[in-house]
């Protein structure tokens, strides 16, 4: 599992992507070029219908680049190869039990051994999800679902999480202490994530680098390293640098949406 | 939020005597609605028995619920009457059966292959407005008068509205919960095996339920058309030799068949779709 090799786990290699549909070509993303380092959490933010969801299926490897290239370790990626993804809402399958739920990626990529089954479920153990394994997902609260959610993701052991918004389907209350939760586990785990959102303020709350990216074609505009460290996400919106991240990425956000 | 579940006739242990009130009239009224059910059919026959008893309108044409008991009776004493039923009921359940096998197969490769879909969707369309009564006169040249051709009726009636009943169920399954597949690398029968077909059963279960209804206007139709036996074959039969007796006891046994082969789809639906 420890690799060794200095190469970031995902890099976008001046990447540009079009889609074609029968009124015609958009280009979604131009000379996109950012990488993300082992164990590094990465929030993007943009302007609405910026392409933010483009940029997590290409590095999910469900849309191919037009142009340049996007790796994982060096290698192109490859669909269902080390990538979790996670959706806005959780997508957990109303037919099956929670527990039937978190070993699916396991089912899917055919490492549904008792081993890997045993790791997952523990996982599911050790962050409370114990006692509803067994329960259809219908009967967990919102917050509970999505953390669910995060531990399916987690069941295949990703090298590179990849998260959707994953908290904007939820109420504010609810959404702040999942927003904690998720960050704590994705921690805990030494992930490497990659978060689009349109939140500003969710994005510094959990990212060590937030990326802006322009309005269509997407294109890096800034990268900020927050220097927050480790801190949980509800400290740091005490914290008096937040406000001033806050103003800073706001401006920007603006001031390229609207050339 | 702590909403007991109903229906189950839970014991009154610790309720409120508000909440034992609300659950004494519904109790009430469900049994309102039994009785309701229960009187409307008994006042409906009852008012023909009487309308033919005083012959305000010649039992000849209407006939009556005792003559129709008499014509029951008489057929299930020559030993006709099961015959008939068992060669109806053959024919009703093996074009239900093979339109619904046949349907979701369809069903099935058109979500699988778009480029099959776009190719036969004319087709589907064509046939689907078709009646397919008027292939009849082909069918008896090709089948014959006995009940293949009857099955092969209902099967064509159920099974274009089965495939696209099915198809409409697979292609509605959830844009998202595919691409989070997509993106543990899930290939094309895995999304069919863990998604589209888990997340179809209630529209199975649907068209399961229209299969009966269609089923029963197949064989019967079929039955009208070209046949030595059956309810149908008894229908008409009674029809054409002033018989309303007969006319009317086949119709009600199939009222009660229909009604059966229903209430088991809906048993199939409370046991296949639980969650």
């Amino acid at each position: 599992m420890q690799t060794q090799t200095r190469a970031p786990v995902l890099e976008f290699d001046d990447v540009r992507l079009t889609y074609h549909t029968a009124a015609g070509e958009t280009t979604a993303a131009e000379h996109l070029t950012f990488s993300v380092g082992a164990g590094e959490f990465i929030a993007v933010i943009g302007p609405s219908g910026c392409g933010k969801t483009t940029l997590l299926s290409l590095a999910a490897g469900l849309l191919a680049p037009s142009a340049g290239q996007v790796r994982m370790h060096g290698a192109p990626v490859r669909c269902g190869r080390g990538v979790g993804y996670m959706l806005q809402k959780d997508e957990l399958f109303p037919w099956r039990t929670v527990e039937e739920n978190i070993v699916l990626p396991l089912e899917i990529a055919g490492q549904n051994t008792p081993q890997q089954r045993k790791r997952a479920l523990e996982l599911a153990e050790k962050y409370g999800l114990g006692g509803f394994l067994k329960h259809g997902p219908d009967q967990l609260s919102g917050g509970m679902r999505q953390r669910a959610a995060l531990i399916r993701t987690l069941a295949a052991r990703p090298q590179l999480l990849l998260l959707d918004e994953p908290f904007s389907a939820l109420d504010y209350q609810t959404r702040l202490s999942v927003c904690d939760d998720v960050y704590n586990i994705i921690r805990a785990e030494n992930k490497t994530a990659l978060l689009v959102t349109h939140d500003i303020s969710e994005a510094i709350s959990v990212a060590d680098r937030v990326l802006v990216l322009t309005a269509r074609p997407a294109r890096v505009a800034a990268a900020h390293a927050l220097g927050f460290g480790r801190a949980v996400p509800l400290e740091r919106r005490k914290d008096a640098r937040f406000a001033r991240w806050f103003d800073v990425l706001w401006q920007e956000l603006n001031g390229k949406a609207a050339p | 939020m702590k909403n007991k579940t109903d229906g189950a006739g839970v014991p009154a242990a610790a309720c409120s005597p508000e909440h034992a009130l609300y659950l004494k009239k519904r109790r009430r009224e469900g049994l309102l609605v039994q009785i309701a059910r229960f009187s409307l059919l008994v006042a409906l026959f009852g008012a023909w028995e009487l309308v033919a008893a005083v012959k305000l309108v010649d039992p000849f044409i209407i006939s009556s619920p005792s003559r129709i008991a008499v014509q029951i009776a008489a057929l299930a004493a020559d030993g006709s009457l099961f015959y008939h039923i068992g060669v109806t009921l053959w024919e009703t359940l093996a074009g239900f059966a093979i339109a619904v096998a046949l349907g979701t197969g369809t069903a099935l490769l058109l979500w699988w292959s778009e480029r099959l879909r776009r190719v036969l969707e004319p087709y589907i369309v064509v046939l689907n407005s078709l009646p397919k009564i008027a292939l009849g006169p082909v069918i008896i040249i090709w089948f014959g008068t006995g009940s293949a051709a009857i099955v092969f009726i209902t099967v064509l009636i159920g099974v274009i509205i089965a495939t696209m009943q099915m198809l409409g169920g697979f292609l509605a399954t959830d844009k998202n919960k595919i691409l989070l597949l997509r993106s543990m690398g899930a290939n094309k029968r895995q999304i069919l095996q863990k998604l589209v077909l888990p997340s179809a059963l209630p529209q199975f279960v649907g068209m399961l339920k229209i299969c009966v209804g269609m089923a029963w206007i197949g064989s019967i139709m079929g039955e009208y058309i070209v046949s030595k036996a059956g309810l149908g074959y008894l229908i008409v039969y009674g029809g054409q030799v002033f018989k309303l007796d007969l006319v009317m006891a086949a119709t009600v046994i199939l009222c009660a068949l229909a009604a059966g082969m229903y209430a088991l789809v809906a048993l199939a639906e409370r046991l296949l779709v639980r969650r």
